[in-house]
């Protein structure tokens, strides 16, 4: 086998791993070989609900949403792979049925504003006009952004897989990384079921198996799976605009702009283990959930129904940053349910950063250190 | 009949010519080709359109059909109104 380096190794072929060699590559850095073990977006990033939103009550969350979303909007042109990443940019309605969810929901649009995000607080009949069969019943306020949306993860990946390659990134797919040696506090080589990769940079953009990759490079995690399940319906004619999302019961709803229905809820007995298969009863809860809420949708036949991963951290925020005790070894895991949005954003600050450059929002805040200086972050809006 | 005159997935309106255009493109197995097209996705769970799909695979790539993996099945096996499911479920409330 011939001997094997590069500049930077990429331990995963979702959203996160595609996008950083991206605007690595675009930074210059194109000796970067991204390993993925089964094949593009194959993980949490295909299994998905590929909902985008900056209404959160984060400033951090806020920032970096907004910045995914602006580099959305025009990635069709700048990637121009021929591929379409299908941005639906209809917004999201967030329903808010008790007095403390819209104190909060106040809070947070007023941030939001203050970051120059156009979310609003709406009254349930303007609920209404946004999404006409909508049920108001015990319904008190929404807020709604006319810039959030949905975006077909499986074409942005490869989107970003091939604007990768055409700059010189080198794809493994069906490759395993197996282990990772360090020397000295440094990372020197990759193992993969392909052979011996020399370097002195890796990404973990691992997902779900963040820390069993950590834990090659001796490095503590503190993130763990949880599977969660979503379904989808036959495709109908365009009636549903935007994303509807009711914290109070739990779930998100959207209508893809192929026409199918796409809706999960957060289930807090969910198994916290690497399991990604399927259950009934996540069905009928699941219509049990969304029915009195949206009636009409009582009509539509699920076609399939499947399970992936988030990879959670004890503050269900991102952890992003080169590990303390192993230089070289960065990661960019623990995005708790929302990493599919945070990919764009999150590509240009890992580049920044494993370039040797101050990333252009100050990321600091997300760095592994803070779980032992218990400086967690709170969000209050989440699945 | 020409490529692209032929169906391959009936549900997801999908040529013959869009399939093998994915293939050339790279994206040679059931599971990839179902992600990028949709192929298999729509209400009939890929029963017509897989074995044409495998069938197209095997003869651009030069592998033997049977060393072609399947698509995974996802349940449910027949589509089922959630309106129903709703039915079923308030047992459990
Ligand atoms: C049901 C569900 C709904 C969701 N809805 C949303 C949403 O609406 N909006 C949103 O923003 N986010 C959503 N998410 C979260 C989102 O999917 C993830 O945060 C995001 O996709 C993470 O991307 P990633 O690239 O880090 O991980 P992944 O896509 O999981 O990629 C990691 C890759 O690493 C590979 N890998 C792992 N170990 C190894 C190894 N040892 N060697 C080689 N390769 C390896 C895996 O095969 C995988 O392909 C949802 C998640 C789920 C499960």
């Amino acid at each position: 086998m011939t001997k094997m380096s590069a500049d930077v190794v990429i331990v995963g072929g979702g959203i996160i791993g595609c996008a950083t060699a991206y605007y690595l590559a675009k930074q210059g850095v194109t000796d970067v070989v991204v390993v993925e073990r089964d094949f593009l977006a194959s993980g949490s990033t295909g299994r998905c609900g590929a909902g985008v939103r900056q209404q959160w009550g984060l400033k951090m969350n806020i920032l970096l949403a907004k910045e995914s979303i602006k580099a959305f909007e025009t990635l069709n042109e700048e990637l121009d792979t021929g591929l379409d990443i299908e941005f639906k940019q209809q917004g999201y309605l967030m329903l808010a049925y008790t007095e403390k969810m819209v104190e909060q929901y106040k809070k947070n649009v007023a941030l939001q504003q203050s970051l120059d995000v156009p979310a609003r607080l709406i009254s349930p009949a303007e609920a209404r006009e946004i999404v006409p069969y909508l049920n108001t019943d015990g319904l008190l306020a929404a807020t709604f952004c006319p810039t959030d949306g949905h975006i077909n993860p499986f074409t942005t990946t490869n989107s970003y897989a091939i604007a990768a390659r055409r700059l010189g990134v080198r794809i493994m797919t069906g490759t395993e990384v197996t282990g990772i040696e360090v020397k000295d506090g440094r990372v020197v080589a990759v193992e993969t079921s392909a052979g011996k990769i020399h370097t002195n940079a890796v990404l973990n953009a691992s997902g779900g198996y963040s820390r069993e990759v950590a834990a090659m490079a001796g490095v503590d995690l503190p993130t763990y799976p949880e599977r969660h399940q979503i379904l989808v319906t036959e495709p109908v004619a365009p009636i549903q605009g935007p994303m509807v999302i009711s914290l109070h019961h739990g779930f998100y709803c959207q209508q893809t702009p192929h026409g199918s229905f796409i809706m999960g809820f957060g289930d807090p007995n969910e198994l916290k283990e690497h399991v990604v298969s399927s259950t009934w009863h996540f069905m009928e809860e699941m219509a049990a959930k969304v029915l009195p809420v949206l009636p009409p949708l009582a009509q539509l036949r699920v076609v399939r129904q499947w399970a992936g991963l988030y990879n959670m951290s004890p503050d269900a925020q991102p952890i992003l940053g080169e590990a303390p005790a192993c230089r070289g070894f960065y990661n960019a895991v623990g995005f708790s349910g929302h990493g599919f949005m945070l990919g764009p954003v999150t590509g240009m600050l890992m580049a920044e950063l494993i370039s040797g450059k101050e990333p252009h929002i100050d990321i600091s805040p997300l760095s592994l250190e803070r779980f032992e200086k218990g400086e967690l972050l709170r969000e209050p809006s989440v699945v | 009949m020409e490529d692209r005159d032929t169906i391959i997935c009936r549900c997801e309106d999908l040529t013959r010519e869009d399939v093998r255009k994915l293939i050339e493109a790279g994206y040679t197995t059931v599971e990839e080709i179902k992600r990028i097209s949709r192929c298999g996705m729509g209400p009939c769970q890929g029963r017509t359109c897989h074995q044409l799909l495998v069938r197209e695979i095997a003869l651009l790539t030069g592998k033997d059909p049977a060393e072609i993996p399947p698509h995974k099945a996802r349940p449910p096996i027949k589509g089922i109104k959630l309106g129903t499911l709703l039915a079923g479920g308030e047992k459990h409330d």
